[in-house]
């Protein structure tokens, strides 16, 4: 029987996160969790912040932050890039806690509408990586 | 004929010369082992987006997205990658040049990343929209992001109906060259080099919606393709630093040997000279 795997690669402008093979990898779409199995249509989409998941069986699923970017899938598999993604091991849960503070106050002030926008990507960059964490 | 001591005075300040070509040489190489580097980290990156965007502008032939189409051409945004520092040979007027070449015969404005192309483009009288310093030595992505938004909004806003980048390319740590390519709007011809899977790509979904995929994705390769342009040009200016250092290090070499002959050629013939002199003097005195 032909290997049901499907060609992962996870590309920053950094470095070449991963390229490897999984049973299902889960990414988050910005319209909701999609899971992507061997032999999926081709389909381009857009990331949102979440979580992406691969599983492999009779191995832990590995888990990184993927902060937006773009998802293509073709005969070659599945290419997620994006600006910045993270392991979860990579992740430092206290400065993370330390951005959603931050945040937060600065959303809750709301004085001179000091980036209300970057303020609230900050806050949901924050509670990805907690959550990752948790 | 010069005198000993300016011979002397000459081989010093040459010599002090060569000392800083020299440091400056090996900075340069100890910079560019780093450049390069981060050239291949982002390399991937550069290559499977411009893969993706082919696939995609191959795909969506239908599609009537602003940024897919051509409209008439009144006036071009020429961007310009070039170092802030100069005493690299050739390449900041190297790809200055291509950057003035790239649209001649349009109303061109310019953007400049490197205080050099801002410098050359204002001695020539050309119009700048934005300049940019301090960055083109070590690129990093939100600068990119930042610049390409900007140029975009031009785009966007008609203000300009092309957008070209001039840049220069790594070949070898020995030869580069400056390159232009168009950015905006973005033409399935512009991917011939790209190869692109085979399938059928007609049946691709597009999530959510193939406008909105357009939409996120297309600025992205604007900012992912500068990126990669600023980090290429940023190892071309080291490895041309490089080279344009270590030639001027053996000139001076050179120089110094031919000093050095001259200066004993003039120390010599002082020494004749007293000789005849006394020589001359004590006949005198016995005649």
């Amino acid at each position: 029987m032909a290997e049901n795997k499907i060609a992962l690669k996870v590309i920053t402008p950094n470095r070449e996160m991963f390229s490897g093979k999984a049973d299902m990898v889960i990414l988050r779409t910005t319209s909701g969790d999609v899971g992507i199995l061997h032999g999926h249509q081709p389909m381009v989409t857009v990331l949102d912040y979440g979580v992406m998941r691969i599983q492999n069986e009779g191995e832990e699923d590995k888990t990184a932050a993927v902060f937006g970017g773009f998802a293509q899938i073709g005969e070659n598999g599945i290419i997620v890039l994006t600006d910045i993604a993270e392991w979860a091991d990579e992740i430092d849960l206290s400065r993370a806690e330390e951005a959603r503070k931050r945040a937060e106050e600065r959303l809750s002030k709301k004085s001179a509408d000091i980036d209300v926008l970057r303020a609230e990507l900050a806050l949901k960059r924050a509670l990805v990586r907690i959550g990752l964490k948790e | 004929m010069a005198s000993m001591r300016d011979i002397k005075r000459r081989i010093k300040s040459v010599g002090s010369t060569q000392q800083i070509t020299k440091a400056m040489n090996l900075v340069a190489s100890s910079k560019l082992a780093r450049a390069k580097t981060r050239f291949s980290e982002t390399k991937p990156f550069f290559r499977y987006t411009r893969r993706a965007i082919a696939q995609i502008v191959n795909g969506s032939s239908g599609a009537s997205h602003p940024y897919l189409q051509s409209r008439e051409v009144k006036k071009v945004c020429v961007m310009v990658i070039t170092g802030d520092r100069g005493l690299c040979g050739g390449y900041n007027t190297n790809v200055c040049k291509a950057a003035l070449n790239a649209a001649p015969d349009t109303d061109v404005t310019f953007v400049t990343i490197g205080g050099k192309g801002r410098d050359y483009l204002r001695h020539r009288n050309k119009d700048i929209a934005k300049s940019y310093r301090g960055i083109s030595e070590k690129p990093n992505y939100d600068d990119a992001r930042l610049i390409g938004e900007k140029v975009l909004k031009m785009y966007d806003e008609g203000e300009v109906d092309e957008i070209y980048l001039a840049y220069t390319e790594f070949v070898s740590t020995i030869s580069n060259e400056p390159k232009v390519i168009k950015l905006m709007p973005l033409n399935a011809d512009e991917f011939t080099d790209v190869k692109t899977e085979d399938k059928d790509l007609t049946l691709t979904i597009y999530e959510p919606g193939e406008e909105e995929v357009l939409d996120y994705i297309i600025p992205k390769y604007v900012n992912t393709i500068l990126y990669g342009a600023m980090v290429e040009s940023a190892a071309c200016e080291l490895s041309s630093r490089m080279t344009a250092m270590d030639s001027a290090t053996e000139n001076a070499s050179e120089m110094i040997d031919d000093l050095n002959l001259l200066y004993n050629r003039v120390r010599q013939g002082a020494i004749t000279q007293e000789i005849t002199e006394i020589v001359g003097g004590s006949n005198a005195l016995q005649g």
